[in-house]
């Protein structure tokens, strides 16, 4: 027998310096060759000068005191910006004309909103898709009480009863699970001492305790009323994110609905989606807007009101309704045949396959399309200006036809164009942050 | 001895216009293994989809596990409750781990409490030797892997028949025998099996009954041994020239 030769690796040596770390990388990037080596140069030069120049204008050069235009004129010209302007109105981009000492209402309707979404971020929540449910279906609820206000009815106070009730269940079941590990219900029924009842017994006992509790939540709803607010007064950023927050919130399971519908077997069903989807795609934003705001009155009975804002809200939520849905009929189109024709052997129905199999899978591909069109949809909500809403943008104009400021344009669109920045920006961190995250361990390793 | 575990009486099923199934006649027992093979394009596959309903017939009586199916598959729920199905793309949910593609069927359909679910989902994957994959997602295994998981996932239903349609058609070579040990296994424990498959060395051990199919009839039907060594008809034994 011959004995084998052991086989020995060499050594790695460490990479040549030049084409490692920083200066590797700069080598790399920035100073290849000479080409690669002027356009650096000049690159760096356009950055430079554009930031100086703006820099002038917006911090060095502007005008941070002044009673009205005339006197940012007189100061600077047009070399620096004319803040004060922006400042006076600055409210008013924010909230329109909203009565100011209202204003605490829309304030603390928002902190609800970041109050309701807190839990979903808490690592040991477990039921993170009824508290986004809650969230769609009864955080309106107790918003558009905070900002509409005015008298409430029996069923008024209901639906915002059913609004504080589930946010406090969100919190409840929140700490709950963060501490224990246990829904609220479940902690209730130990409570109770029926943590050993059947299940009709508990899921009875469950079902008492919700109407206790929205009880107590309508009394408390009844104690306090705020004065109402028109919303012919709405404006601003609050106005924006009103309009945008519904149609977001309304065309992506709309979207998803019409999608199916499209691709139903049923012909009937089919059709109707189609047309809806094909009629909303095929007119402009502006045109559904007209029409809806002049128009649908024309069809309502006489004496039936509906509020222009509403009807501007309908708009954008059809419109939006239409393009989410050809965007989840793209994502639902790249599922593979065998995955239904696996679900089907298995004896999925139709919606078991569509929610746990199709759906799941749909959206994660098209994550970045849905939020592509949200953030397309937060932009054109500028666009119910035409109607004669004061949504940011217009109220931004509002400002250069003030008699104080009039001219006074390109600082309130800067100041506007930031916050639109902000907002976009953060909705596209999202979601790439959403895909890495879904993306984690699903790939081929 | 008991009634027949799929009784197919003059089936027949058109794609349109064309006439893929002619007047198909099978009888499968409890517990047989019958292997269908064939060119492309015979109607094997559409055969054994029949069986469960994903392709509906339009004339002919088919009786599976007990469960009658009129043309139009009214019933089709009631016959996939019986029948596993493998497939040759595996057609495993990527989105979900492992052990969660074994449990959802039987949480779901059989209403199984999830603990339970999962020790079922466990012995099975144990069995086609995946227990230490469970968490993973389906892509991270290899096809043999996967093919074997998708095995175990038909498993969980505790189906009465088993389906494969070409389970090893889209495998490496090496991987085509981890898929068939489970498979060979699976017969030794007595589970009836219809598969559609070209591995003929698997259907001459395996196999109870053999049949080939071609232009949408059952040319052939016969025991292994005699199908393969002394076929009747010589587009048998033409087929058989190129696949052996």
């Amino acid at each position: 027998m011959t004995t084998l030769k052991t086989f020995h690796p060499k050594p790695s040596r460490p990479a040549p310096s030049e084409t490692v770390g920083v200066v590797g990388w700069l080598r790399r990037n920035l100073f290849k060759d000479i080409p690669n080596t002027l356009l650096t140069v000049l690159g760096a030069y356009l950055v430079v000068s554009v930031l100086a120049w703006l820099l002038d204008w917006a911090v060095f050069n502007a005008v941070w005191e002044a009673e009205n235009r005339r006197e940012c004129l007189d100061a600077v010209g047009r070399a620096g910006a004319c803040w004060p302007g922006v400042g006076v109105w600055f409210e008013n981009l924010i909230y329109g004309l909203y009565p100011k000492d209202q204003v605490w209402r829309i304030n603390l309707g928002f902190l609800a909103l970041i109050a309701w979404l807190v839990p979903l971020w808490m690592p040991k929540v477990k039921s993170k898709v009824a508290i986004g449910l809650a969230a769609v279906i009864l955080y309106p609820l107790l918003a558009s009480y905070f900002f509409l206000g005015g008298e409430k009815g029996l069923i008024w106070t209901a639906l915002v009863g059913a609004g504080l009730l589930g946010l406090v269940w969100v919190w409840a079941t929140a700490l709950s699970e963060q501490m224990t590990g246990k829904t609220i219900g479940v902690v209730l029924l130990a409570q109770a001492g029926l943590a050993e009842a059947e299940e009709e017994k508990r899921r009875r006992a469950l079902q008492i305790f919700a109407v206790v509790a929205l009880l107590i939540s309508m009394g408390v709803v009844s104690l306090w009323s705020f004065e109402a607010v028109s919303t012919r007064l709405w404006g601003g950023l609050f106005l924006t994110l009103v309009i945008s927050g519904i149609g977001i919130t309304f065309s992506l399971p709309a979207g998803i609905l019409l999608a199916l519908g499209r691709r139903s077997d049923m012909p009937v069903v089919s059709l109707l989606s189609t047309l809806f989807i094909e009629l909303f795609r095929s007119v402009p934003l502006i045109t559904i807007l007209f029409m809806f705001n002049t128009m649908l009155p024309l069809f309502m009975p006489a004496d039936v009101e509906v509020n222009q804002l509403a009807r501007a809200i309908v708009a954008v939520c059809f419109f939006a309704t239409a393009y989410m849905a050809e965007v989840i009929r793209g994502g639902l189109q790249a599922i593979p045949k065998g995955q239904y024709e696996a679900a089907a052997s298995m004896g999925l129905n139709y919606w078991q396959t569509t929610n746990l199999i199709v759906l799941p899978q749909a959206l994660k591909i098209m994550i970045p399309s849905i939020v592509g069109n949200f953030i397309g949809l937060f932009k054109d909500t500028t666009l119910v200006s035409i109607i004669g809403l004061f949504d940011l943008m217009n109220m931004a104009r509002a400002i250069g036809e003030d008699t104080d400021w009039l001219g006074l344009f390109i600082e309130p669109f800067f100041v506007v164009s930031l916050i639109y920045f902000v907002f976009c920006f953060a909705m596209s961190s999202y979601s790439i942050s959403l895909e890495k995250k879904l993306a984690k361990g699903r790939e081929r390793s | 001895m008991s009634a027949p575990a799929i009784e197919i009486v003059g089936l027949n099923k058109w794609f349109g216009d064309m006439h893929v199934l002619k007047d198909i006649n099978i009888t499968v027992r409890d517990g047989e293994r019958f292997v269908i093979c064939g060119p492309s394009g015979s109607g094997k596959s559409t055969l054994i989809r029949c069986i469960n309903q994903l392709e509906q017939h339009q004339e002919g009586e088919l009786v599976v596990a007990g469960v009658e199916v009129r043309p139009g598959g009214a019933n089709k729920a009631a016959v996939r409750e019986h029948v596993g199905m493998v497939f040759q793309s595996f057609n495993l949910f990527p989105h979900i781990t492992v052990l969660e593609n074994c449990t959802l069927t039987p949480t779901l359909g059989l209403a199984l409490p999830k603990d339970e679910a999962e020790e079922r989902a466990m012995a099975h994957l144990d069995r086609v030797g995946i227990a230490d994959q469970a968490q993973k997602y389906p892509l991270q295994l290899s096809g043999g892997q996967q093919q074997r998981v998708a095995i175990a996932r038909a498993l969980c239903m505790a189906p009465k028949i088993m389906l494969f349609d070409e389970p090893t058609s889209a495998l490496d070579p090496e991987m085509i025998k981890e898929v068939l040990d489970v498979m060979v296994e699976l017969a030794d424990g007595g589970m009836t099996m219809v598969c559609v498959t070209h591995e003929m060395g698997f259907a001459r051990r395996v196999a109870d009954r053999v049949v080939f199919m071609d232009e949408g009839e059952i040319v052939e039907s016969g025991p292994p041994d005699a199908f393969f060594d002394a076929p009747t008809y010589d587009r048998t034994a033409q087929f058989l020239r190129h696949i052996l």
